[in-house]
């Protein structure tokens, strides 16, 4: 036995870190660093205490300088808060995300073809492999895109994929997020906060770049304009300052060069054309990356008193004459029971086995299947099939007996609306929680797809951590935070 | 080509910016005004109000006219429209929702500047660190004026932020001529021409002015040559006539400018023919006040030509 330490005063002190009862990303269950991580675990372990804490202020008012922040609806005037962020990267090995990488791409693939045939022959239903109750009942079906052709047939041209690892430590697909998913610019301004306080691990690790999104996005916005122009008028609309992406929205807009407009600088015309006020006059605008609900977009077709949308723009998309990204509609495959057929999707457009496997889902419409659920409440995780960000959900080993009973009486009073899964033992990684001293917390990740012409995966992703021990919940709306996502190559890798 | 809406914010990001500017040069002066009088002159804090141009919402609000009480609805007072605080908050508001159009570091500029003032707003409030204090302020504003006129392109957002500030400046040189006038009116009778000249060398003090007169005027700081100077000089950045060449410059490189480019000219000429500025109590106030109104007339027309969301 070595001389005894004082907690924490010489830093991050691997062997005492408790690794042993879930998969940990970066320590193994016998407390060494994965191979990936090796170089980086030590780095970490040979700052002093005070050398790390002089860190995490540094990376603290990096982030409060750069003004990275989310909006909370409820905070009244101080709308911006800081998003948390932790000082040690998730690392993930180049080969493992390779892999990881490809099985993102088939997913997407396959949803966007589901999405295509959903409004144009249905033929996956008729085919008997999926349930016609699936369009019928829908929420996020969408009659009025039936039989329109989006340039490429592509419906979701962006989506951010949630991942999570199990005990077995291999990636489950947790959700597709196929409406407006957000997060990609904490995703960059993260790694621009690494790189100003951990300088000297990007010299002795091949840590793969982030910042080829912007230009991804860019070129795959491009490539859907309708109009064959050299230059097309792209834009990012936004429902206005107090959404709670906004900080996102304008950081895009300022990473491709294009235009930031809320619903009042567009207009259609009788030409069903879009066009945006400017200083001239009216610009014609040829692409719409919009970041409001369907439901939201259209008052002549949607809610007749939504004033964040234009009046019009469905008329435009559907004569053709503006590409709307996402396409409206694309969320009927952003639904929790058609997320538990997305392998036989694969299956049926592509002739594949998915690559990356669904998290077992139980649906509670089969009588079966409910009776299952009912019984076991207690150890599954209850979610409603159409709730995002964490809301609505019950973790049944985290919860009251009278938590069970009502979700009990709700699931039963709606089977169609909840599916349950078993509780996950979702992966952890180090968080720095004082100085001096890491501790595990559960994360997740979200990688964002893109589809086009060609298709793209983000190189990692947004790592979101539970900040509160013992947590399961990320949302940053919820006391979750993030961290930096590095895809670390052993060797330098052709990119 | 630019959106109408992002138009008008950039441009009142410029005048925002311009203005927590102004106010701290104007309180770092004038409380170094106060120290150089004599202590029986009579001058009160409450001339920085009328300066700031907020007395109507300061006499319905306070009876007081001492140090703190000003100084305090001038600087952190964010129920006081034209209070620096709330100046500055509109800084941010307004680049806030035009983060696209101005250079990035500009964003984290105006993020830490803000974070500054909230959290050592006391100094100000304190003599003692005043100086200090809003000399940081100035210096923080000239920071970032200097990083935009480094690194923004010569669009058209630049040139909406251009007519902001200039604008902006003209209407502060404007309204500091207006107090020290009113000063050199209350001590005419009296003077001692001690109190006078002191009161001339703050109003160019206040505006960085001092330094460019001497070399220019080639005369002693007096009433008459400083107005002339800080209204009728054509390179100084800021007197009314440079202010406002500068602002006709950008118009003319904007769409649909006919209105804008008329009002301007308009307002160059009067400038230009000047008026006596020796009249302290009557006719120079007058003329400032004419000068007031025509630049509310030019701040129309940019609206019109160019905000309208319609």
């Amino acid at each position: 036995m070595s001389e005894k330490k004082h907690e924490g005063a010489d830093g991050i002190d691997w062997s005492r870190y408790p690794s042993a009862d879930f998969f940990d990303e970066m320590i193994n269950a016998k407390g060494k660093a994965r191979p990936a991580s090796r170089k980086i675990a030590k780095l970490l372990g040979d700052l002093s205490a005070e050398e790390l804490e002089s860190r995490r202020v540094a990376a603290e008012s990096t982030v409060r300088d750069m003004g990275v922040s989310f909006t909370v609806y409820s905070d009244g005037e101080n709308i911006d808060r800081t998003w948390p962020f932790d000082l040690i990267p998730r690392v993930i090995s180049a080969e493992e995300w390779a892999h990881t990488a490809k099985g993102l791409k088939q997913r997407v693939k396959a949803l966007n073809m589901f999405i295509n045939d959903v409004y144009h022959k249905q033929r996956i239903f008729k085919d008997g492999v999926l349930p016609a109750y699936l369009i019928k009942d829908s929420k996020n079906f969408r009659p009025e895109c039936v039989g329109i052709n989006p340039p490429k047939g592509v419906w979701a041209h962006i989506c951010g994929c949630d991942l999570v690892r199990d005990a077995d430590g291999k990636f489950y697909v947790l959700e597709d997020n196929l409406r407006v998913p957000s997060g990609v610019a904490y995703m960059l301004e993260n790694r621009e906060v690494s790189k100003r306080v951990l300088p000297e691990f990007f010299e002795t690790n091949i840590i793969l770049p982030v910042d080829d999104y912007s230009t991804k996005l860019f070129n795959m916005l491009a490539s859907v304009s309708p109009r064959r122009v050299r230059q097309p008028e792209i834009v990012i609309l936004t429902p206005g300052i107090y959404n709670s992406a906004y900080f996102e929205h304008a950081y895009l807009a300022q990473q491709l060069g294009v235009e930031l407009v809320e619903g009042s600088d567009l207009f259609v015309d009788e030409d069903d054309c879009v066009y945006m006020k400017s200083i001239a006059g009216l610009e014609r605008v040829d692409v719409i990356y919009r970041r409001i609900d369907d439901l939201f977009l259209d008052p002549e077709v949607f809610h007749p008193d939504s004033i964040l949308g234009v009046a019009g723009l469905m008329r435009a998309w559907r004569a053709g004459n503006v590409a709307l990204v996402n396409a409206p509609g694309a969320g009927v495959a952003d639904d929790k029971v058609v997320y538990a057929y997305v392998p036989k999707m694969i299956e049926y457009y592509l002739g594949e086995e998915a690559i990356l496997p669904n998290v077992e889902t139980y649906l509670c419409d089969d009588p079966e299947q409910l009776k299952y659920v009912l019984a076991n409440i207690e150890q599954l995780v209850v979610k409603p099939a159409n709730e995002s960000g964490g809301y609505g959900m019950m973790v049944g080993p985290h919860a009251t007996k009278k938590d069970h009973e009502e979700f009990r009486k709700l699931v039963v009073a709606n089977p169609r609306n909840y599916i349950a899964q078993p509780t996950l033992k979702l992966s952890t990684a180090p968080v720095l929680t004082g100085p001096g001293v890491a501790e595990p917390r559960h994360l997740d990740l979200r990688p964002f797809v893109l589809q086009g012409k060609g298709i793209d995966v983000t190189t990692g992703g947004l790592t979101r951590v539970a900040l509160v021990k013992g947590s399961l919940v990320v949302n940053s709306s919820q006391g979750g935070g993030s961290k930096d996502t590095w895809i670390v190559a052993e060797r330098e890798v052709k990119s | 080509m630019m959106l109408s809406r992002v138009a008008e914010r950039v441009y009142w990001f410029g005048r925002y910016l311009e203005r927590v500017e102004s106010m701290a040069r104007l309180i770092q002066v004038y409380t170094g005004l106060l120290f150089d009088l004599p202590q029986n002159t009579g001058i009160s804090w409450h001339n920085l109000v009328i300066a700031s141009g907020s007395h109507a919402e300061y006499n319905r609000r306070f009876s007081v006219q001492d140090e703190k009480r000003v100084v305090k609805f001038l600087l952190e007072d964010l129920s006081n429209p034209s209070s620096l605080a709330s100046s500055l908050r509109m800084v941010r508001e307004n680049i806030r929702t035009t983060r696209d159009m101005l250079p990035p570091e500009s964003w984290e500029l105006v993020n830490e500047f803000q974070i500054f003032v909230n959290e050592n707003m006391t100094q100000g409030l304190n003599r003692r660190y005043r100086h200090e204090f809003l000399g940081q302020i100035v210096k923080t504003c000239q920071q970032i004026n200097g990083l935009i006129a480094d690194t923004m392109r010569r669009d058209a957002a630049w040139h909406f932020l251009n007519l902001g500030r200039s604008l902006e400046r003209a209407d502060m040189t404007i309204r500091i001529l207006e107090a020290g006038a009113s000063m050199s009116s209350d001590f005419i009778e009296t003077d001692t021409n001690h109190v006078l000249d002191v009161v001339w060398r703050s109003v160019l003090g206040t505006l960085n002015a001092t330094m460019p007169y001497r070399r220019t005027m080639k005369v002693a700081v007096n009433g008459d040559d400083a107005a002339r100077f800080l209204l009728e000089d054509t390179l100084f950045p800021r007197s009314v006539a440079c202010g406002l060449l500068r602002m006709r410059e950008s118009a003319e490189l904007l769409p649909g400018n006919e209105t804008v480019i008329s009002a301007l000219t308009k307002l160059v000429n009067t400038v230009a023919k000047g008026s006596d500025y020796n009249d302290v109590s009557d006719g120079f106030p007058a003329y400032l006040t004419a000068l007031e109104q025509s630049s509310i007339i030019v701040h129309s027309a940019i609206q019109d030509s160019w905000f309208k969301h319609t």
